[in-house]
């Protein structure tokens, strides 16, 4: 069961100039566990979408054929299962069970077997709760498990799975993937999309790399694809396994403090907390979910007001302004100081094109415009984004919008950056390029404080290290 | 914070009822009472809902917080009428400056206040009783709505809560990048309009891949759907019914009885 059967494939999105994939040949065994590889913008999500069934005949234009076990996805949706990436928008119900049965109910599923299957699909993906467990309740990582029970519950014969730990933290991730694995039959063919191929290799026993031009370039076992094509894959960005990064250390000592905070608290988010943070030093602050990171970065950034303590500036960072805390600056001020980085880019966008969405800080604190302009340019070309300088910032790939949300930080020149998770479910250039970037601001006397998940980014860039805990905090 | 829990014990007489006959029983309840003008009436309805409140499990103090919109517009009725009404019949109680108090202005404001507590509160009482996925489950099984309807109507109720948390990271974002209206009151409603824009478009992104996640799981296929979920009507949800609408009546009869009925219309 399971086997799929794809011939000269392509699709092109209604409205869409670009062919998003095209001229795809592939074959796939029934039982066999497939890693789809590719550069962003290669298609993978395209075609899983099409071995799912998920694009209609009227969203666009389809060249070639896609079968799974002999049929068209579309016309019979009952063999195919797929989890994707953001777990709040794949649960439909208020409570867990209800959503695993959910799927079985629309099959039309009798009654009577509808419980049983529900439990027995929690029980495989090693779902810890009772069913009645609000979904709203789970973890990340236990609301992916779920999900990933909704699809097993229906018994597909082909398992589908678009990035399903990209939004994750290690801890979830790793929960996601040990349920891949302990709840997937024997018999059941699984295909994956998956950015860090190191943590997908175990789940995995053939790789097929796309062409962004159109095309297969590879398939085979994975240490024969990564020995022939490894190093091309590790330039476009695909996270080749075995490639390390050489550390990026401070050139000198800090500097100057720029911003202290002194038992800053916002209960029931964050327990007090003592932080000072300096001119040329990269700071990571590491620590569980639910410790409070995020809301430690807003409060640096001077956007959330604290409940208890408080954030100073000292002069080096606002000069006249230093007694006043961040959080009541007017924004002008505040983008000149303290640069904030969000964890969806998208929550940033204000304008409709990238060239003003960059213009923004710089018009909004006053430089004139043929600075505004050289300002911009400038960012452009340092993240690539010359190109798309007239696109709208909505319609950019998860990497672009990354790069684009940094540089609007950059924008107005602030000497300090706070950025939570810049390098969530990144592609290795746009990751190198994040790492390159924050170590030059660094050794150009900014202040770097990165809340992060990303054992790699810390190595690679952090000089110093806080670690919250769910209670209190310990610098380490 | 929204706050859309249902918050009632559950094992209430009345708020086990089928979702669908408190529906009922409330509308029935409530629309008889529109018949009348006077303060007799739903006087005596507010009493019949109030004392029927432990029955639904529902302690005082948090309807008291579930209905405080209410309140706080009963309270103003109540003001502007004595304030503003232009019928100032009925003998003088208060006359202070322009403020000029009197018998007929109180009794038709406190009717006033009175109707709209008396027929928005079953309302409130059955939705703060109700869990949303029995009710849609109900919906479907015992008033026959599609569930193309009502599971998405469930689905996109859910996402609800969300809409607060993105306002706040929205409006967080735009005063990082500079962004601010100050004391501006026209810069104000401009950010207000863009920070909407910027929550709509999130909102319909999300819902988009909501969709693509619950037509992945078959929903609307074509496929006749089984229920998990079995919601029975019985006779003790149709004897609700009922006695609502028999509460309802006895007290219009007892304003007829009494000569304070004002019927709505004629």
């Amino acid at each position: 069961m399971g086997g799929v059967v794809v011939r000269g494939f392509g699709w092109r999105h209604a409205g869409r100039r670009a062919w998003a994939v095209r001229g795809v040949d592939l074959r796939v065994e029934a039982g066999e566990r497939v890693l789809l590889l590719g550069p962003s913008g290669a298609g993978k999500s395209t075609l899983l979408a099409a071995l799912a069934g998920l694009l209609p005949h009227d969203s666009g234009e389809q060249e070639g054929t896609v079968e799974v076990d002999g049929v068209d996805p579309r016309d019979d949706r009952e063999r195919v299962g797929i989890v994707f990436q953001d777990p709040q928008t794949q649960l439909v119900m208020a409570r867990s069970g209800d959503d695993v049965a959910f799927g079985l109910e629309n099959r039309g599923v009798p009654a009577d077997e509808i419980w049983p299957r529900v439990d027995e699909a929690l029980r495989r993906v090693g779902f810890p709760y009772h069913r009645d467990r609000p979904t709203a309740a789970l973890s990340g990582g236990e609301q992916q498990r779920l999900a990933l029970a909704g699809a097993l519950a229906l018994r597909p014969g082909l398992l589908l799975l678009d990035e399903p730990t990209a939004n994750l933290d290690p801890a979830g991730a790793a929960l996601v993937r040990r349920a891949v694995v302990d709840a997937l039959g024997r018999d059941t063919t699984l295909v994956l999309v998956e950015h860090r191929v190191a943590e997908a290799l175990p789940l995995v026993d053939r790789v097929v790399v796309l062409e962004p031009g159109g095309g297969v370039r590879a398939d085979g076992p994975p240490e024969a694809v990564f020995a022939a094509h490894g190093d091309a894959l590790a330039a476009e960005g695909v996270w080749v396994p075995g490639r390390t990064v050489p550390p990026r250390r401070a050139a000198g000592p800090p500097g100057e403090t720029l911003l202290t905070a002194d038992r800053v608290a916002l209960p029931p988010r964050l327990a007090a907390t003592d932080l000072a943070v300096r001119a040329g030093e990269a700071l990571a602050v590491l620590g569980p979910n639910g410790a409070g990171k995020s809301t430690l970065a807003l409060l640096l950034g001077g956007l959330l007001r604290p409940g208890g303590g408080r954030v100073a500036a000292t002069g080096a960072l606002a000069g006249r302004d230093a007694g006043t805390p961040p959080h009541r600056w007017r924004a002008p001020a505040l983008a000149r100081r303290i640069g904030s980085v969000f964890q969806s880019p998208e929550h940033q966008f204000v304008t409709g094109t990238v060239f003003d969405e960059l213009a923004l800080g710089p018009r909004r604190t006053g430089q004139p415009e043929p600075a505004v302009r050289s300002t911009v340019d400038a960012l452009l070309e340092r993240l690539r984004l010359t190109a798309l300088a007239r696109a709208n910032p909505y319609t950019l790939s998860g990497g672009q919008a990354r790069r684009l949300s940094v540089a609007t930080a950059l924008a107005t020149a602030p000497r300090l950056l706070v950025c939570d998770e810049p390098t969530f479910g990144q592609d290795r250039r746009t990751w190198l390029e994040l790492v390159d970037l924050f170590a030059e601001l660094r050794d150009a006397g900014h202040g770097v404080v990165t809340v992060t998940h990303d054992p790699d980014f810390v190595a690679a860039l952090a000089d110093r290290r806080v670690t919250l805990t769910r209670e209190a905090v310990g610098a380490a | 914070m929204i706050n859309l829990e249902p918050v009632a014990a559950p094992g209430a007489p009345l708020a086990r009822r089928n979702p669908v006959a408190k529906v009922a029983a409330a509308l029935v309840f409530s629309f008889v009472l529109l018949a009348t003008l006077d303060p007799v009436a739903p006087a005596i309805a507010l009493g019949v809902e109030l004392a029927v409140l432990p029955l639904f499990g529902l302690r005082y103090g948090v309807l008291a917080r579930r209905a405080a919109p209410l309140l706080l517009g009963a309270v103003g009725i109540v003001v502007t009428l004595v304030l503003f009404a232009a019928d100032r019949s009925g003998r003088v109680l208060v006359e202070a400056g322009p403020v000029l108090v009197t018998s007929g202005v109180l009794a038709t404001a406190l009717g006033l206040a009175l109707r709209m507590l008396a027929v928005a509160l079953p309302g409130v009482i059955v939705f703060a009783t109700t869990d949303p996925t029995d009710l849609a489950d109900a919906l479907i099984q015992n008033a026959k709505a599609p569930a193309r309807f009502a599971i998405g109507a469930l689905a996109a109720f859910r996402l609800v809560p969300l809409l607060g948390q993105e306002w706040q990271m929205i409006s967080m974002a735009r005063r990082a990048r500079g962004v601010d209206a100050g004391r501006n009151p026209v810069a104000k409603l401009r950010l207000f309009v863009s920070t909407a824009f910027a929550l709509l478009v999130g909102a319909i992104r999300r819902g988009a891949r909501l969709a693509v996640a619950m037509d992945a799981r078959g929903f609307d296929a074509g496929t006749p759907r089984t229920v998990a979920r079995r919601q029975r009507f019985g006779a003790a949800d149709a004897a609700l019914i009922a006695g609502a609408a028999a509460l309802a009546g006895g007290a219009l009869a007892v304003s007829v009885a009494l000569g304070t009925f004002r019927p709505l219309i004629g």
